[in-house]
């Protein structure tokens, strides 16, 4: 059944990347195409977050199965994420290494996003079944690493405005929300591991 | 430089100013913006311009982009908010007042200004703090020209300037979301203020002020991030200290009262070395260029900070 839902919702997933790249070369992202460009990829990434970690808490209270949509969610903020990443490197900074490096070393905001990439690094390269079953217990605890992204995403995503806007303010609110959905779930599971130890 | 004039009817076909405001008056505020734009485009008057100096071998940015892409809050947080949002605003009739510590205050016509034959054309560079340029071809006067009538004191030191605050026209300024204390201020040093770089505009490309770029009147300070540039100005007063400015206001680690464009102070956020240039609207051929020492002015304002230090008075 997931291989069949997979087939479809994988290049809708894309979709969205490949309409900005469609439009950014019709001229139709205004006239700060770039900027445009890599928000909106940042926000897709964000997005696909936010809706891997609503699957849940939505599935408790409609009781429909959408847990194996994770993988796919989770896998397209990341995909998005490494797009939003290659886009602010070639077509903003024209790799220009030396901003980069300033960027890297000194700027609390880029360093926000790029620890948030490298949460979801690990999480994506172990999105498997081979990987689950290799780690077995490690690799729930592994995939927890899913809410620092999301903290760390949601601070990078509000400083990336001058000031607090309608935009930040839904989607910090949305994050909000689904944390505070998810605040048994993140409790059970702290508290389990607590009661492993000797 | 080919810029497309539409043909200028007989003055007979003219209608009066006063007769057309009034019938838009009728109108009443259910109106439609659509009607309030259409009309706004109507008031976009040629200016009897002329080249002025500091204006060499700078291409302008394609009107469109100038004109479509702009920040100015009262109108909305996004830089299509204000080309959409502010057809209800009315610039005119506009009084600019300029008080303070001068020995004659002025209260200047803005209307008449924009009939007068003193308006100049000057060709800037525009640095948005946002690191993104245009080139803009300004119509206006210089400030000078206008504190000089108004003879400061010689106990000023400082020049504040103050936007107008009209929430029923200007749709930002309701927002709940911008925390900007309204009306937007800026101010200048007076011997900022005095150089021959810095300018009212009261035009672009040789027609009046569109609304979104600051109808009727607004600054123009090319060495400085364009945030300094403070729009639709009602009240100019000279002061023997410093004057609170927006940005600095609201994000003092971010935004220094000098704000001059300065390739080696970063924001906190990001690098000011280079500049996404504006002009190109697709994404792969946008271009990314080095920005300059007070944006290429060093010249003309170098001297006005001899001995600071730029990196703490950013």
């Amino acid at each position: 059944m997931r291989r069949y839902w997979s087939v479809v919702l994988y290049p809708l997933g894309l979709l969205p990347a490949v309409w900005l790249v469609l439009q950014g070369q019709n001229g139709d992202l205004g006239a700060d195409p770039v900027n445009v460009f890599e928000r909106s990829l940042g926000l897709w990434a964000f997005r696909f977050l936010l809706i891997c970690l609503a699957l849940a808490p939505i599935q408790r209270l409609i009781g429909f199965n959408l847990l194996r949509f994770r993988r796919l969610t989770g896998l397209l903020a990341f995909f998005y994420a490494v797009l939003h990443l290659a886009a602010y490197v070639v077509l903003d900074l024209q790799f220009d290494v030396r901003i980069f490096w300033r960027d890297l070393t000194h700027r609390p905001f880029i360093i926000l996003g790029m620890v948030a990439l490298a949460f979801l690094l690990p999480l994506a390269l172990t999105s498997n079944r081979f990987s689950m079953k290799r780690l077995k217990r490690s690799w729930k605890r592994l995939h927890r690493f899913v809410y620092g992204a999301a903290v760390l995403a949601g601070i990078h995503f509000f400083l990336s405005f001058k000031t607090l806007n309608g935009t930040s303010a839904l989607y910090l609110s949305l994050l909000a929300l689904v944390l505070l959905a998810r605040a048994p779930m993140i409790w059970s599971g702290f508290r389990r591991k607590g009661a492993r130890q000797p | 430089m080919a810029i497309f004039r539409y043909p200028r009817p007989a003055s007979s076909d003219i209608t009066p100013k006063d007769v057309y405001l009034s019938r838009r008056e009728m109108l009443g505020a259910g109106a439609l913006s659509l009607t309030a734009a259409l009309a706004g485009t109507a008031s976009a008057d040629a200016l009897k311009t002329h080249p002025g100096p500091y204006s060499g071998g700078l291409a302008p940015t394609p009107e469109e982009f100038v004109t479509g892409y702009n920040n100015f809050y009262e109108f909305g947080m996004e830089k299509d908010d204000p080309v959409s949002h502010s057809g209800d605003f009315h610039p005119l009739p506009w009084t600019l007042e300029i008080s303070g510590m001068v020995k004659k205050p002025q209260r200047l016509d803005v209307g008449a200004l924009l009939k007068s034959s003193d308006i100049e054309e000057r060709i800037y560079r525009m640095r948005c703090v946002e690191a993104w340029s245009m080139v803009i071809p300004w119509d206006g006067i210089p400030l000078a020209k206008l504190l000089q009538a108004a003879e400061p004191e010689s106990g000023a030191k400082y020049v504040a300037f103050e936007s107008v605050v009209r929430p029923s026209e200007m749709p930002g300024q309701s927002s709940a979301f911008s925390g900007i204390s309204w009306p937007y201020v800026e101010g200048l040093r007076l011997d900022e203020a005095m150089n021959p770089l810095t300018l009212l505009a009261v035009g672009i490309y040789g027609e009046s002020l569109p609304n979104q770029n600051g109808a009727p009147i607004r600054l123009v300070v090319p060495w400085k991030y364009g945030f300094k540039g403070i729009k639709s100005i009602q009240r100019i007063r000279l002061l023997d200290r410093q004057p609170p400015t927006t940005w600095n206001r609201l994000a003092p680690s971010e935004y220094g009262f000098y704000a001059n464009v300065n390739p080696q102070v970063d924001h906190p956020r990001w690098s000011q070395a280079s500049e996404r240039v504006i002009g190109s609207k697709t994404l792969f051929g946008t271009k990314r260029q080095p920005t300059l020492m007070f944006n290429g002015y060093g010249e003309q304002v170098a001297d006005l900070y001899r001995g600071m230090n730029l990196h703490d008075n950013f």
